[in-house]
């Protein structure tokens, strides 16, 4: 369970990226957040992490109110949430498995079994046969489906995915849709912020539109 | 706990694997640790040794009385009971001025000038051991005994040791200070290194925290990197001071042989 109740964030200048969000996503529930750039979507996907904090109002990840979290109890809520970035973040000096390894060694878990999970979330997205490859070598398509590999690797509740689909063609578009709509069945709740028209135009799934940091109802 | 040691197993081996990457950069800050490491540390093993040898000297501590060459027998037995009264000293030998010359004959090559002498110019006098005393209760005595009849001089044998002792003392704290200088250099150098390191890594770092890593989770391999780089550069100064030691013993000893010293 997720809860925003009237939560505003403004940044030091003056700039006002979220004005009075009331939202409520329950477990297991795929939900879109559609908007033009600048209309809020990622601020208000990054509270959910604790990357960044409401100037006012509740933001309930849980049980935990992410407002008034100790900095210290940050990294452990962050273990329960996959994260797919707008910026991808893939580190080029290892290989792609290593890359998906990355959030099972910074929870400590032992090898053998990061391994298998590891190879696991590769087959889930269809990178088995290029666990070994320099991830520079990949296509567009195939480092987003990395991220997502890394996103959830290690089994999180939520997954958030800010932009996945941004220069993608609409092909490739749809396989990662069914991807996160896989996941979705399983129990997983996802959070996709897009602009991409023909996602919105295909999905099922309830949209959230934002307009200047507003809901529109 | 087995996941604690893993943890811990792992930030070294991704500190050892860090310092393997880059190992010019690696061995040069290595050696720079040890030079910094290995110079006051040197020094420091100089002093103590010179100081174990002022300290042979200076626990046995001797006072030589030396009389008028006028004394008779009477006055050499007048200060002999004037030196066994004396409750403060630990003991104390004559040595007669013929028992002298016979010594001086048999050391060196004297034998021709004091026959040409006729006489013996050598003059009574009485070796006082002295135990552990301080350096007024020696001046007092020395006094003291400078008063008596027929005593012509009162040598303290132990003097340049107790000047080389007190110079030591300067000398140590003059070590204690460039070894604090050298120190805190090599924390700042040690910094500067690790900041390089996390420039470096800087996007690892930053992906690390948005997927969950603890703080200590980060700092751990950069703490690693700076343990492994300090204690490789401590022991390379070691070995460095193991050598120069084994090398300075040689010539040491042979110096010793000649001037007939003995060094520990």
């Amino acid at each position: 369970m997720i809860s925003f109740n009237n939560v505003s964030k403004f940044y030091p200048g003056g700039f006002e990226a979220l004005k009075g969000i009331t939202l409520a996503i329950n477990p297991g529930e795929l939900v879109l957040f559609s908007g033009h750039s600048g209309a809020g979507k990622s601020t208000l996907l990054k509270l959910i992490p604790a990357i960044e904090r409401p100037t006012s109002g509740n933001v309930v990840v849980g049980q935990q109110n992410i407002g008034t979290l100790r900095r210290s109890a940050i990294p452990y809520l962050r273990r329960n949430i996959g994260m797919i970035f707008q910026g991808q973040k893939i580190l080029y000096d290892r290989n792609v498995f290593a890359n998906v390894m990355l959030p099972l060694q910074v929870t400590g878990f032992d090898t053998r079994t990061s391994a298998a999970r590891v190879r696991a979330a590769l087959d889930k997205v269809g990178l088995l046969h290029k666990e070994k490859a320099d991830p520079i070598t990949l296509s567009g398509g195939e480092k987003q489906r990395l991220c997502i590999a890394r996103a959830v690797v290690h089994r999180p509740t939520i997954l958030i995915a800010d932009e996945p689909t941004a220069n993608l063609d609409s092909n490739y578009a749809r396989d990662i849709m069914a991807v996160f709509e896989s996941f979705n069945q399983v129990g997983v709740t996802v959070l996709i912020s897009t602009h991409d028209t023909m996602l919105l135009d295909i999905t099922r799934h309830r949209i959230v539109e934002l307009k200047q940091g507003k809901l529109i109802v | 706990m087995i996941r604690w040691i893993s943890q811990h197993g792992h930030a070294f081996m991704r500190a050892l694997g860090q310092l393997v990457s880059t190992p010019v950069t690696s061995l040069l800050s290595i050696i720079v640790f040890s030079i910094v490491l290995s110079l006051p540390a040197g020094i420091f093993i100089l002093i103590e040794n010179l100081r174990e040898i002022s300290g042979q000297a200076t626990d046995t501590q001797q006072m030589t009385l030396v009389l008028d060459t006028a004394a008779r027998q009477a006055d050499i037995e007048q200060i002999n009971t004037r030196l066994e009264a004396l409750a403060t000293i630990e003991g104390f030998q004559f040595i007669s001025k013929e028992i002298a010359l016979q010594e001086l004959l048999q050391e060196s090559g004297m034998a021709e000038v004091m026959r040409n002498l006729g006489e013996n110019p050598l003059p009574d006098a009485f070796v006082i051991n002295l135990g552990s005393m301080s350096a007024s209760e020696i001046e007092q005595l020395q006094a003291m005994m400078q008063a008596w009849p027929n005593v012509a001089h009162v040598l303290v044998d132990t003097d340049w040791a107790r000047k080389l002792d007190a110079l030591l003392d300067v000398a140590r704290l003059i070590v204690i200070m460039l070894a604090s200088v050298f120190g805190t250099a090599l924390i700042i150098v040690m910094f500067n290194t690790i900041r390089l390191q996390i420039l470096t890594k800087r996007d690892e770092i930053e992906l690390s925290k948005l997927i969950g890593a603890t703080d200590s989770y980060i700092c751990r391999p950069f703490l690693y990197f700076g343990a492994i780089q300090g204690l490789a550069g401590a022991a390379l100064a070691w070995l460095l001071l193991y050598f120069a030691i084994i090398q300075l013993n040689e010539a040491l000893t042979e110096l010793a042989r000649l001037c007939t010293t003995t060094f520990s």
